[in-house]
C-alpha cells in the first residue's frame, strides 16, 4: 500500500511534469497528491509556516513542501565539533517551533549545552528542561514518555545507539501526539535502518565575513539530508543568519576535459 | 453524632511483654523490680505472682520470702511508654485516633468505626481477642466518654459496653478510684466511708467542692459527659485521608492496584469538590503481622487526576512486601494546595511550563528515575561563564535578569576547561594553532579577546581572555588564556567550548 502511494506521488512529478498537461489533469493530480499527503499523515500545523520560512530553500525536499512536524528526525554526528553544529542546526529549527509557548525537553547523558548560547538562536532557555540520564534504556523510556506529551513543542534526545524497534516506538508515539522529535547520534557504532522520517548529517563549514573582513562570521553548515521519507534527499551549504537559512552561492570552477582521448 | 470511646487496659503490660520475649517463663511467677530508697521494690507482677499475693508496692525481699521460685527482672525506664506507643500504632487499624494513656492503657476514639465490624460487640471482641493472641492480658470497655470507658475497663465487672447515655448507672457501683482521682482524694473518700461512686454522686456539688476540691467535680463531669475531654492522638490527624479495610488479607499486586485505585478515586473526587490538588501522597499498607509498608509520591503541580496519580504509584507497587497479607490501606495527602479546575482547562495543551501534561510527565520521570536528573536553568547575574546560569528550584521559578546575548557564546561547553598547547604570536593576538586531544588545529579566523575578570568576592584567581576561533576545517572553538602574557609564563591556554 505504502509503495503504491509512493509511486503515485512520484509519477506526476517526474514523468508527466515535463509533458504539457491540460489544466484539468493538473488539477486532478494536485488533488490526488493532496489526498495522498493526508493519508500519509502529513498535516500542516501552526508552526509549519514559521519553520518553512526559517529553513527556506530546504523545504522543497520534504513531502508537501513543508517541514515534517510530528515526526522523528535523526542526526548523525562524528565528534564533538559536529555535535555542536548539529545542535546549532536543531536550535535554529526549534526557535519557530517554540514560538507558541511550548516547552522543550532535552534528554542527554551529560549536560553539555550552554543555556545562554541558546538565546542567541532565538530560543527561550528557561523553557527547556534538561534531563540527564546515564542508561540508554532509561533515556529511550523518558524520550518515549516525553514524545507522548502533547503540550510539548519538541523533544531532543542525545542517544547514541538507536535500534529499529526503538525508533519505531518513538515514531509511533509522535504520530499520536504530533510532537517533533530530534535524535542526535554522536559517533554511533553502526548507522542502521531506523523508522525515523529523516536522517541528516550536519558538518561545520568555514564562515566568511562580508567584504572579506577579518574575524569569524555567521555559522555555516554543510547540510546533508541523507534520507527523507517520501521526499527528495539533498545536499546544501547554508548560512544561519538573522533567524533563517540562506544558500551560499559559490562560483565553482568545473574542470573541463580539454583533451579528447584518441584511440 | 455521639462520640464513642474505647479504653484498653493492659493488666500486666511489662510482664506480658517479657513473657512474649521469653515464653519459657510462662508458668513462673514474675515481678519487675526497681531500686527505691535502697530497697528493691516490686513495680509490676504477672497474673501468677499476683495470685500468690504479690502486689505492687511490696519489697522484693518480702515477696521472695513467700514465693521461693519468684523470678525478678530490673525495670527499664520508659519501657511501658515505648510498648504503648507501638501498640497504639498497631491499633490504628481500628480507628485513626489512638492516644496513649500512661502508665498502662490506650484510649481510642472510635466514633463511627464499630459498624465496620458489624456491631460494637464484634468490634470490642476483635480488639480484645487479637491483643490477647499477642499475649497481653487486656480489658476493654466502650462508652460515650473517656472517663466512663476508663472506669469500666479497670473496675467494671462484666458488662463492658455502656450504651449511649448510660454513664450514670454504669458508674454507680464503681469505687471512687475509677474516676482517675489523686491518691489523697481517694484516701479521704475512703476514710469517710464513700466507697462507691453512688454514695456521693447525688451530693450537693458545692459540698463536694468544699471537701474534695475542684478535681473530683471535674472528673465526675468528664465521666458523665458534661465536660468535654480531648485525647491526644499518637499520629497527628491528616486532613486528607482515605482508608480501605479488606475482608481478606491482600497479597497480590493486582489486589493492591484495585485498592489503590479505589482510594485514589474517592480522594480525587473529594479534591474536585473542594478545588484542591495534592502535592505529596502516601500509601500505607498495614500488614497482618503489624508491620507498615509505605510508598510516597510527589508531584510538581497540585494534582487531582486519579489516573496520573495511579501511574506514579504504579511504579512503586513492586516495592511493597505484602508478606502474609495487607488488611488495611491508608492513603494520605499531607501536602495539599489550591487547584482551580478552570485553571486546569486553561493549562491543557500549549501552555509552556504551565502545561498539566508536562508537569505530569516530569512527575513520572522524577518518580521512576529520580528527580535529581531533571534540570531547568535560569539566568544569573554573573559574567563568569560557569556562573552565568543557575539551576531553577521549581518549574516556575524566574529571575528578574534576562539572558545576555551581546557576546558570542558556544552552544556546547565543557564542564571543565581543558588545557591545550598553543602557538601564539605577539601578546594579545589570537593563537596560530592549537593542539587538542592530539590533533593539531590551524586557526584560520579569530575574534577577540574578550576579557572576563574573576569575581574576587566569590573566587580568587586569574582573569580569562577569550577568543572565538575557527580552524581551517571550519570548526569553531572557544579558547581562552588564563592570566597575563608574562615572562614567568604563569599563563595557560584552555579550550572551553564548541560553537555551532
Amino acid at each position: 500500500m505504502v509503495f503504491l502511494l509512493k509511486y503515485l506521488v512520484i509519477l506526476p512529478q517526474t514523468k508527466y511534469q515535463s509533458l504539457s498537461m491540460n489544466p484539468t489533469k493538473a488539477a486532478i493530480f494536485a488533488k490526488l497528491q493532496k489526498e495522498i499527503l493526508s493519508l500519509q499523515d502529513i498535516k500542516k500545523s501552526v508552526n509549519n509556516n514559521a519553520i518553512d520560512t526559517t529553513i527556506g530553500p530546504l523545504k522543497n525536499s520534504f513531502p508537501g513542501n513543508t517541514f515534517p512536524v510530528g515526526a522523528i528526525h535523526e542526526f548523525i554526528a562524528a565528534g564533538r565539533e559536529d555535535a555542536a553544529s548539529t545542535t546549532g542546526f536543531i536550535a535554529s529549527i526549534l526557535a519557530p517551533l517554540m514560538q507558541h509557548a511550548g516547552a522543550v525537553i532535552w534528554i542527554g547523558s551529560v549536560h553539555s549545552v550552554f543555556p545562554p548560547a541558546l538565546k542567541l538562536f532565538g530560543l527561550v532557555p528557561d523553557k527547556i528542561i534538561f534531563i540527564n540520564l546515564q542508561k540508554e534504556t532509561a533515556m529511550l523510556w523518558a524520550m518515549e514518555e516525553a514524545l507522548k506529551c502533547e503540550g510539548l513543542a519538541a523533544v531532543i534526545g542525545e542517544i547514541k545507539e538507536l535500534s529499529f524497534t526503538a525508533s519505531r516506538r518513538l515514531q509511533l508515539a509522535v504520530e499520536q501526539s504530533r510532537v517533533t522529535g530530534f535524535i542526535i547520534r554522536n559517533n554511533p557504532r553502526t548507522i542502521n535502518t531506523t523508522a525515523c522520517v529523516t536522517r541528516w548529517k550536519i558538518t561545520a563549514l568555514s564562515s566568511e565575513m562580508e567584504d572579506g573582513l577579518p574575524g569569524v562570521g555567521f555559522p555555516r553548515w554543510n547540510v546533508d539530508l541523507l534520507k527523507v521519507r517520501n521526499g527528495n534527499p539533498g545536499k546544501w551549504q547554508i548560512e544561519f543568519k538573522a533567524g533563517s537559512f540562506r544558500y551560499i552561492y559559490k562560483t565553482t570552477v568545473i574542470p573541463q576535459q580539454l583533451h579528447q582521448k584518441t584511440g | 453524632m455521639r462520640k464513642r470511646f474505647v479504653s484498653v487496659w493492659f493488666r500486666h503490660l511489662t510482664t506480658d511483654w517479657l513473657l512474649r520475649r521469653q515464653p519459657e517463663l510462662k508458668n513462673l511467677p514474675i515481678v519487675i523490680v526497681t531500686k527505691d530508697h535502697g530497697r528493691m521494690m516490686v513495680t509490676a507482677a504477672n497474673a501468677l505472682a499476683q495470685k500468690q499475693g504479690v502486689d505492687t508496692t511490696i519489697a522484693l525481699a518480702d515477696a521472695r520470702a513467700f514465693i521461693p521460685n519468684l523470678q525478678y527482672f530490673d525495670e527499664e525506664p520508659e519501657r511501658a511508654a515505648r510498648l504503648l506507643a507501638g501498640l497504639a500504632e498497631w491499633c490504628i487499624r481500628y480507628t485513626p485516633i489512638v492516644a496513649i494513656d500512661l502508665p498502662d492503657g490506650l484510649l481510642l476514639d472510635v466514633t463511627g468505626c464499630p459498624h465496620l465490624w458489624g456491631s460494637e460487640q464484634a468490634y470490642l471482641a476483635d480488639i480484645t481477642k487479637r491483643l490477647n493472641n499477642f499475649g497481653y492480658h487486656t480489658s476493654c470497655a466502650m462508652a460515650d466518654t473517656v472517663g466512663t470507658a476508663w472506669a469500666v475497663a479497670r473496675y467494671g465487672s462484666n458488662h463492658l459496653i455502656i450504651e449511649t447515655g448510660n454513664q450514670f448507672t454504669a458508674l454507680l457501683t464503681l469505687p471512687p478510684a475509677a474516676l482517675r482521682l489523686q491518691a489523697t482524694t481517694t484516701e479521704r473518700l475512703e476514710k469517710l466511708g464513700l466507697r462507691q461512686i453512688q454514695h456521693f454522686i447525688n451530693m450537693q456539688r458545692t459540698a463536694l467542692r468544699r471537701r474534695f476540691g475542684k478535681e473530683l467535680l471535674q472528673r465526675l463531669n468528664q465521666a458523665l459527659g458534661f465536660e468535654e475531654e480531648n485525647i491526644e492522638p499518637v499520629i497527628p490527624l491528616v486532613l486528607y485521608q482515605e482508608r480501605l479495610h479488606c475482608l481478606e488479607p491482600i497479597v497480590s499486586a493486582t489486589g493492591i492496584e484495585i485498592a489503590l485505585q479505589r482510594l485514589l478515586d474517592t480522594l480525587c473526587n473529594r479534591f474536585l469538590k473542594e478545588e484542591k490538588g495534592l502535592r505529596k501522597a502516601l500509601l500505607k499498607c498495614l500488614r497482618v503481622d503489624g508491620k507498615i509498608n509505605t510508598i510516597v509520591i510527589g508531584t510538581n503541580r497540585p494534582s487531582s487526576n486519579s489516573k496520573h496519580l495511579f501511574k506514579l504509584f504504579e511504579d512503586k507497587i513492586a516495592s511493597i512486601e505484602p508478606a502474609l497479607g495487607i488488611e488495611l490501606f491508608i492513603l494520605e495527602a499531607p501536602i495539599v494546595e489550591e487547584l482551580s479546575p478552570v485553571q486546569e482547562k486553561l493549562f491543557q495543551g500549549n501552555a509552556g511550563l504551565n502545561d498539566t501534561g508536562l508537569a505530569e510527565l516530569l512527575d513520572r520521570i522524577g518518580g521512576k528515575l529520580g528527580s535529581h536528573h531533571i534540570h531547568r536553568y535560569v539566568p544569573a547575574e554573573h559574567y563568569w561563564p560557569e556562573r552565568s546560569f543557575k539551576q531553577a528550584a521549581t518549574l516556575h521559578e524566574e529571575t528578574g535578569t534576562g539572558w545576555k546575548v551581546e557576546k558570542p557564546r558556544p552552544l556546547q561547553i565543557l564542564s571543565k576547561p581543558e588545557p591545550i598547547d598553543v602557538t601564539a604570536p605577539v601578546p594579545d593576538y589570537p593563537p596560530m594553532n592549537f593542539r587538542y586531544k592530539g590533533k593539531l588545529h590551524s586557526i584560520a579566523k579569530a575574534d577577540g579577546p574578550e576579557r572576563i575578570e574573576q569575581e574576587w568576592w566569590l573566587q580568587q584567581g586569574q582573569h580569562r581572555d577569550y577568543y572565538y576561533v575557527e580552524d581551517t576545517e571550519g570548526h569553531r572553538y572557544w579558547l581562552f588564556r588564563s592570566g597575563h602574557y608574562d615572562m614567568a609564563k604563569s599563563y595557560q591556554w584552555f579550550i572551553h567550548g564548541f560553537f555551532a
